[in-house]
């Protein structure tokens, strides 16, 4: 049971291409398009917002996500229209890449003013600090073989990975550094085919997050 | 002595004939800094509440509107929708289940379709929207009520500024909605938005006389 999504758009099309690019990433997240009039037109119909977020409900709530205008109004309204209006939330965030990072951190069992937080963060660029040196850190360098690096789907695998582990990850390339459990982040750092990434990892399960990370990238980010 | 559940619903109905009068014109206006979809979907959505309120004979003002805030919502889409549907929906909830408005529930309901349209839209005075007409509409209709003027009286004070309201935006820059996209060239355009609500408010007016 994840936090369900709900793409309320005034293109169908658009809703619909960003669902299915965000549930590459979120195999197990509903997310749910509502966008376009009944007739094909273009516009955001309510009464299919109000579906949508029922059908994107599995019981640990909804989180909105909406293009421009007067889409919001609707998505507000359809929430304020719930039974239990405290089931959803709207959130003010770039539309690609706030439903990616929401996607994500629905995978990766994150509640749900925790998926609205990492939609809207993702409108800030990401951090990317200058890598730091601290103590009780354990650290691993790796090579990327796979094809594409640290593209979309890989970086939502590592960032799912290091999700479920009571650890700070970070991976570093270069001179910047990217916290492990932020796709745009990871997607940020550019990484490459070739290139040899610095992963540190503090915490509980810091080992554990080192030796999954290594699995993960040594397999070519094939294990699921 | 207030409007009850039967006066209400032929306030609404009135409203929808002045809404189909009034389609072209608002049609143009929204046309000259919007998409031209305004008169359209306004109309389309009270011909639908004619038709809903036929079906279901509501028994109190507050259902009346209820319906008429569903009906609009479901069926004028874009920004309109949202917002009166917001503002019938607001003053439903305001009227509850009592069986007449008098003019302390009809300022009290004024007042809080004002507040659910700026808590839907976050327009504020001077944006060029239709809070541009419900504000002093509401204002005046405090003023009215304090006044001691009847229902008819302090509606048709709420309309009479709207028309005023309405009017200051031919000279603003909008700020809100598609026309915001417009900027100085925006000016000298009246805004659909206040357009229609003053116009709502003159056939609410007319229906209590």
């Amino acid at each position: 049971m994840t936090v369900g999504l709900v793409l309320v758009s005034h293109s169908a099309k658009l809703a619909e291409g960003l669902a299915a690019l965000a549930a590459q990433m979120a195999p197990d997240v509903r997310i749910v398009a509502a966008g376009g009039l009944p007739d094909g037109g273009i516009g955001t119909d309510y009464d299919e917002v109000v579906a949508a977020v029922q059908r994107a409900d599995s019981g640990a709530g909804v989180v909105l996500l909406y293009d421009l205008g007067s889409a919001q109004m609707t998505a507000e309204l359809a929430v304020e229209t719930l039974s239990d209006p405290d089931s959803a939330t709207v959130v003010d965030a770039p539309f690609v890449e706030g439903t990616v990072a929401a996607a994500v951190a629905a995978q990766g069992g994150a509640n749900r003013s925790a998926v609205a937080h990492a939609a809207a963060a993702a409108g800030a660029p990401p951090e990317l600090d200058a890598p730091a040196d601290l103590d009780g850190e354990s650290v691993v360098e790796l090579t990327l073989k796979n094809d594409v690096g640290l593209h979309a789907r890989p970086a939502a695998l590592l960032a799912r990975l290091v999700a479920g582990l009571d650890a700070e990850v970070t991976i570093a390339l270069r001179e910047h550094t990217a916290k492990a459990n932020s796709v745009l982040a990871l997607m940020s750092l550019g990484a490459r085919q070739g290139d040899r990434i610095e992963v540190r990892a503090t915490g509980e399960q810091a080992a554990e997050a080192l030796n999954k990370v290594k699995e993960l990238v040594e397999s070519d980010f094939e294990v699921t | 002595m207030g409007c009850t559940a039967e006066q209400v619903t032929r306030a609404v109905i009135e409203a929808a004939g002045v809404v189909a009068e009034h389609r072209s014109e608002l049609i143009e206006l929204d046309r000259a800094i919007g998409d031209a979809d305004h008169g359209e979907n306004l109309n389309r959505g009270f011909v639908a509440i004619v038709e809903a309120l036929a079906q279901a004979s509501p028994q109190t003002p507050g259902a009346v509107l209820k319906i008429a805030a569903t009906t609009l919502i479901s069926k004028v889409g874009g920004a309109a929708g949202p917002l009166y549907g917001t503002a019938f929906l607001r003053a439903a909830t305001k009227l509850g289940d009592r069986s007449e408005v008098d003019v302390e529930a009809l300022v009290e309901v004024l007042r809080a379709a004002l507040e659910g349209v700026q808590a839907r839209g976050k327009a504020v005075e001077g944006d060029a929207t239709m809070v541009d007409a419900l504000l002093p509409a509401v204002a005046a209709a405090e003023v009215a009520a304090k006044g001691g003027a009847d229902v008819a009286g302090v509606l048709a004070a709420a309309a009479e500024a709207a028309d005023k309201g309405a009017e200051s935006t031919v000279d603003l820059v909008a700020r809100k909605g598609r026309a915001s996209y417009l900027g100085e060239r925006a000016i000298g355009h009246l805004d659909p938005g206040a357009r229609s609500t003053a116009l709502l408010l003159h056939a609410f007016a007319e229906a209590a006389q």
